[in-house]
């Protein structure tokens, strides 16, 4: 099953020109818990090709959330950017099969 | 002292609900505060030093908010003004005041907020030690820059208003300044000050009616009420804690000049079905930064689109490229004795991986392939140059040596788009202050008015 398929929304913003942040609206708590449980750091670096080691992460259970925040993988308007607004990135998160 | 603070929307530039503003202004608000703009749009228009929103967009929402503050009788203030708050915006906002105060016949004291940081400024604060840079921050270098900005905090709009000031054009500032600065001199608690600014600086995106705008908080002693002012709209406990995450890379922790906000221990209930009520949100006191913001030209562009449509080049688009690429790397060597090194050639392809480039991880069958080629170089001169000389062969370049040429789809004549100078971010770090205006200055006029001899 995707992600996307799984949760309510994915939505991705940049946090600043040079961070983005990416946050997974669960809305049902059993499904939060399977996110937060399965879903893993490494893979999620590895979508947005990251040192894991960068990566941020809040499991928020209040909000049956769980965010990602990751250095943009290019800086926000620079000549190699293709995603002013870093909205398009959480696509790669939503079509993520989700174990 | 309680203190009521009216946002009429995220933005000034993206419209608002005008009953709900009226019915803000009849609420009796201590102070009407908007932003306008952020770094979201890319580095253009602090580069170039102009706004991104319409003129004629601009000046018609920011009459309606002169009228609002006239009939409030309360301090207007925009942060951020002109999308950049360079001082360049911060006049051409003072100009579109001053054309408003005439034609509404207002008289009114103006004071200026300018955030500007000549280079100087900041080569001495290196020297000194007293820059430092924050995560992902790329090496600092001075050379170039166009435009270098301080993000104002709480003092700096503060010392405006103190100015006596009914309208407060600021340059940069955090989202969160202009909305925090009277709660904060007026003593109301320092936690809910900077929590409720954070909530309320994108208007009615903390609410079920994100687009309708407007919004009031009610800032005291031990927190905040926020309360959108449309009849579409709620404020639920979900609504407005989850924008704590918007556009946030940590969503606990806020940092502003002075310190930084922590809302790990807030609680948000529910006063009814449209009002919320925040408490236990703490600020801890720090050093005293403001962060900066610089671009700066990293070359000048031209573009130009061609549509694969036929089936087979559809499908082959990427070796297509590779082998285009190849070629004119050759042709602009011989004929114009341009190194690759001395300019950019990329192709992108919209139907392929246009948005994601190599982080693309799905691969379909697209009907039709945008090959969007965009040339980077020193000047634009050059950049129109190798556009036109690119031009033909991006029209006409065959897969194989032995198929006839084929004949792609430009959109429009010329083919080629001269894009002007690419800015580029060039600063993620922050300068310590020993006094919070050191790096601000402020300018006071009367305006409007015929004063009395």
């Amino acid at each position: 099953m995707k992600l996307g398929d799984a949760v309510l929304k994915v939505r991705s913003k940049n946090a600043g020109p040079f961070w983005v942040t990416i946050d997974i609206f669960c809305d049902r708590p059993e499904i939060f818990a399977r996110v937060r449980d399965t879903l893993g750091n490494r893979e999620v670096a590895a979508l947005y090709n990251v040192p894991e080691a960068t990566l941020k992460r809040f499991d928020i259970e209040d909000l049956r959330v769980v965010k990602f925040s990751l250095p943009r993988p290019v800086v926000q308007g620079s000549a190699a950017d293709r995603d002013m607004h870093g909205a398009q990135y959480a696509a790669l998160l939503e079509e993520h099969d989700l174990a | 002292m309680p203190t009521r603070v009216l946002v009429p929307s995220g933005v000034l530039g993206l419209g608002f609900d005008h009953a709900a503003l009226m019915r803000g202004v009849a609420m009796r608000p201590d102070i009407i505060c908007i932003d306008g703009g952020s770094t979201d749009s890319g580095p253009f228009s602090l580069g170039a030093g102009v706004s991104k929103y319409s003129r004629a967009a601009t000046k018609s929402e920011w009459r309606s908010l002169m009228r609002a503050r006239a009939e409030a009788g309360v301090p207007l203030v925009i942060g951020t003004a002109g999308t950049c708050g360079t001082d360049s915006t911060v006049d051409w906002m003072y100009d579109i005041t001053t054309e408003l105060a005439a034609e509404l016949g207002q008289s009114l004291k103006i004071a200026r907020l300018y955030s500007g940081q000549p280079v100087e400024r900041i080569a001495e604060a290196m020297t000194a030690g007293r820059i430092a840079a924050l995560p992902a921050a790329p090496a600092i270098a001075l050379e170039g820059l166009a435009n270098i900005v301080a993000l104002a905090g709480a003092e700096q709009i503060q010392a405006a208003l103190a100015t006596g000031a009914d309208i407060v054009i600021a340059g940069r500032t955090t989202d969160t300044a202009t909305i925090a600065a009277l709660p904060l001199s007026r003593g109301d608690a320092a936690g809910g000050a900077w929590h409720g600014a954070k909530i309320a600086e994108c208007g009615a995106l903390c609410s079920t009616n994100p687009t309708s705008g407007v919004i009031m908080v009610d800032f005291d002693e031990t927190g905040f009420t926020v309360e959108p002012l449309a009849d579409s709209a709620a404020c639920t406990p979900h609504s407005v804690s989850a924008h704590m995450l918007y556009e946030n890379s940590d969503p606990f922790i806020l940092y502003e000049p002075g310190g930084h906000l922590d809302v790990t221990g807030a609680r948000y209930a529910a006063l009814d079905g449209r009002r919320v009520r925040v408490e236990g949100s703490r600020w801890l006191p720090g050093p005293y930064t403001v962060k900066l913001e610089g671009a700066r030209v990293a070359g000048y562009q031209t573009t130009i689109l061609a549509i694969l449509r036929n089936a087979h080049y559809a499908a082959n688009a990427q070796a297509w490229v590779d082998r285009l690429s190849g070629f004119l790397a050759r042709e602009i060597e011989t004929r114009m004795g341009l190194a690759p090194a001395d300019y950019g050639l990329e192709f992108r392809l919209i139907g392929v991986n246009g948005a994601l480039g190599p982080l693309e991880n799905r691969c379909g069958d697209p009907v039709e392939v945008g090959v969007l080629g965009i040339v980077t170089a020193r000047s634009q001169a050059e950049a129109a140059e190798i556009g036109k000389l690119i031009n033909p062969f991006v029209l006409h370049y065959p897969l194989t040596d032995d198929e006839e040429l084929p004949t792609f789809a430009f959109p429009y004549s010329p083919a080629t788009t001269d894009r002007g100078a690419l800015y580029e971010f060039a600063l993620n770090h922050v300068m310590h202050l020993d006094d919070p205006m050191a790096a601000f200055r402020i300018e006071v006029t009367q305006i409007g008015a015929e004063v009395p001899a």
